[in-house]
């Protein structure tokens, strides 16, 4: 028992061994990143991209995909750009529609792929072309937003010694990881998200709500998309229709780099967590170097997926040997 | 009988929206010789669509073997920008081509041997790719846009064969090709016994794991050419830029030309004829004078819609509905 536990953890230490070596290898190199003060700031850098992360945790932990997260976050943006300056709605309104947008959005593509058989890959697609063609329809160019959502940001915030402020998008972003946390480990929709992706057939015969719950893991990516785009909008202060242009792919790096297995079942919110951390890290590595161009960063985030895939097929054939040794048949 | 019935959908969609060309833009299906070359806005079609449809027929392969190739895109770019720096540094044209397309190749074993001995899933075998296939592009181009002067080179994406563009010359040649691999050796069948069942047709003695390396290399190949197509085009190796999303229309032809994603049974001409719908309703949309930003939303609304009509579910819910209506 202890060992399967050990055994199930295995990606998420090499997260964390991973995610530690390189903020080692950064601190001693570089001087000024051992500083709480750019710890927060390369965070908080992410805070997006890290909130659509955690929605997309669950769908993959279900054993599906959601593409369609990039464009959530851009046709969001736009629409909160649109609504408050050209339309001078209220942010108080403004917000919940966006947020209801993207939710409404993942149920729908949640109800297609559940109702339907249709593979996730493809409803998911289209759901990207739709909310990316939905943000280009609002407006084609991005607008600036003024007002109290553009000065939220820098309104609030928790000081945390006299030079690292965290900001409010960051607290956000601490605030839905502890949710997304709390939601895969402490409650049924969690353990029934665990038990889908981990063998459906049997999540169904044990009588579990594999519809109602596969419906709400892509529902749920779909608010997490939509509160990444307010989040987007707070941080940069505009909506951009052309925001979270290849986001997907960058946020299942960062789950599958984080531990989560692809195939379903197996993985941890906090790997996400660290995933999203690990390509801060290089990315802030390259930025300090200097003489790395940018396009690096792309290469080593694919080495490291490479790695992190490689490394999950290891664990996964041990654990078929395992498996093997305890049933004969098959 | 079967391949008619499967060809019928996406043969009565193009069908329509030629229809609705032929009705609401005059000249659409008029066809001009100039300097002994077709020109129109149906030569335009296919010459725009050429990539894609390059594309797709890779990705057709790929698919009946239950796979997806993500990095066709990315391989693009990288094809495009060993192609401009070789033409750049002087050499021949046999080399350059060799290059360019070498690099195809090699991308496509790589991600053949991803799936097929490493077993790693093709969605996200193919990502690791996907996403570094454009910073290794970049990375040969040291980030620049490479632009390049060479009219042999460019003959592969500006020049004319028999009327027609040379692009259209080279996908025909590519089909036909992959249409006689296919339906006169064994290697079709070996390609959706994989798909249908990868384990039976392992233990019924079918090298799944050579399909599997064959049609990712093929794919890459596919996509290799069609990298030059685009780069040739507009005389420039653009590694940011080339071929961006444009996996997601190979994959989409596909799927509207029948083949389904669980793979099994393909269709080359399907997918061919996906490829042209997609580019027809792109150019429709353009010479409508219709905001190019409807594209995407159309575009969304045809692949919901064509896979509902593949869905055995949605068929049975219409079914009955009709019936009740009865």
């Amino acid at each position: 028992m202890s060992l399967a536990v050990f055994q199930r953890n295995v990606p998420f230490v090499a997260t964390l061994s991973v995610f530690a070596l390189l903020f080692a290898f950064a601190s001693a190199r570089y001087d000024g990143f051992f500083t709480l003060q750019y710890f927060v700031s390369f965070v908080s850098a992410d805070a997006y991209l890290g909130i659509a992360a955690l929605g997309l945790t669950f769908v993959i932990l279900s054993g599906g995909i959601d593409l369609s997260v990039g464009a959530v976050i851009g046709c969001v943006s736009i629409l909160i750009g649109v609504l408050i300056e050209k339309h001078h709605w209220s942010p108080l309104l403004v917000v919940p529609v966006a947020l209801l947008f993207g939710t409404a959005m993942g149920a729908s593509m949640g109800a297609v792929i559940h109702c339907f058989g249709l593979p996730p890959f493809l409803v998911t697609l289209a759901g990207m072309f739709f909310a990316r063609g939905l943000g280009f329809l609002i407006s084609l160019e991005s607008v600036p937003v003024g007002g109290a959502l553009a000065n939220f940001n820098s309104d609030v915030y928790v000081p945390l010694s006299s030079r690292a402020f965290v900001p409010a998008t960051t607290l956000l972003y601490l605030l839905a990881f502890l949710i997304a946390f709390a939601v895969a480990h402490f409650t049924r929709f969690g353990r029934n998200v665990y038990a889908i992706g981990g063998n459906e057939p049997s999540a169904r015969l044990m009588g579990l709500p594999v519809g109602k719950t596969k419906i709400g893991v892509y529902t749920l990516s779909g608010f997490c998309a939509a509160l990444a785009g307010v989040t987007y909008v707070l941080q940069n202060t505009k909506g951009d229709p052309t925001t979270g242009l290849g986001l997907e792919l960058d946020a299942i790096a960062a789950v599958v780099i984080g531990g989560t297995l692809l195939s379903g079942g197996v993985g941890l919110v906090a790997g996400t967590l660290l995933g999203v951390m690990i390509l801060g890290i290089i990315q802030a590595i390259i930025t300090f170097q200097g003489t790395l161009n940018s396009w690096w960063t792309r290469i080593i985030v694919g080495a490291l997926l490479l790695a992190f895939i490689l490394l999950q097929k290891l664990i996964q054939a041990k654990k078929f040997q395992t498996a093997k040794t305890f049933q004969t048949a098959k | 009988m079967n391949t008619w019935h499967k060809l019928k959908w996406p043969l009565i969609a193009l069908a329509l929206v030629l229809l609705f060309n032929l009705l609401s833009t005059p000249g659409f299906f008029r066809v001009e010789i100039k300097n002994g070359h077709f020109y129109g806005s149906l030569i335009d079609i296919l010459n725009r669509g050429a990539p894609v449809m390059l594309l797709s027929l890779g990705m057709t392969l790929v698919i009946a073997t239950g796979g997806v190739d993500l990095s066709v895109g990315a391989i693009m770019a990288i094809a495009g920008a060993v192609a401009a720096m070789q033409v750049n540094a002087g050499h021949a044209l046999p080399f350059v081509l060799a290059a360019s397309l070498g690099a195809a190749v090699a991308a496509g074993l790589w991600n053949g041997l991803l799936v097929g001995y490493f077993k790693v899933p093709p969605i996200v075998a193919t990502l690791v790719l996907m996403v570094s296939g454009r910073g290794i592009a970049q990375l040969i181009t040291e980030g620049h846009h490479i632009r390049f002067n060479s009219p042999p080179f460019e003959f592969i994406g500006r020049g004319h064969f028999l009327g027609l563009p040379f692009a259209v010359t080279i996908v025909l040649v590519v089909f036909a090709m992959l249409a006689l691999l296919c339906t006169k050796t064994a290697a079709g069948l070996f390609i959706e016994a994989t798909g249908d069942n990868e384990k039976a047709s392992r233990y019924a003695g079918v090298q799944t794991r050579l399909v599997q390396f064959v049609v990712y290399t093929i794919c890459a190949l596919c996509a290799g050419l069609a990298g030059l197509i685009t780069t040739t085009n507009v005389q420039e190796a653009d590694p940011s830029n080339t071929g961006v999303g444009l996996e997601l229309d190979a994959i989409l032809a596909t799927v509207i030309g029948g083949t389904a994603l669980t793979g099994g049974r393909f269709y080359l001409a399907g997918s061919l004829i996906g490829a042209i719908l997609l580019q027809t309703i792109t150019t429709t949309i353009l010479t409508r004078g219709v905001p190019v930003n409807w594209t995407l939303v159309v575009k969304a609304t045809v692949i919901i819609a064509v896979c509902l009509l593949q869905s055995e579910k949605f068929r049975q819910l219409i079914w009955r509905r009709k019936i009740s209506v009865l």
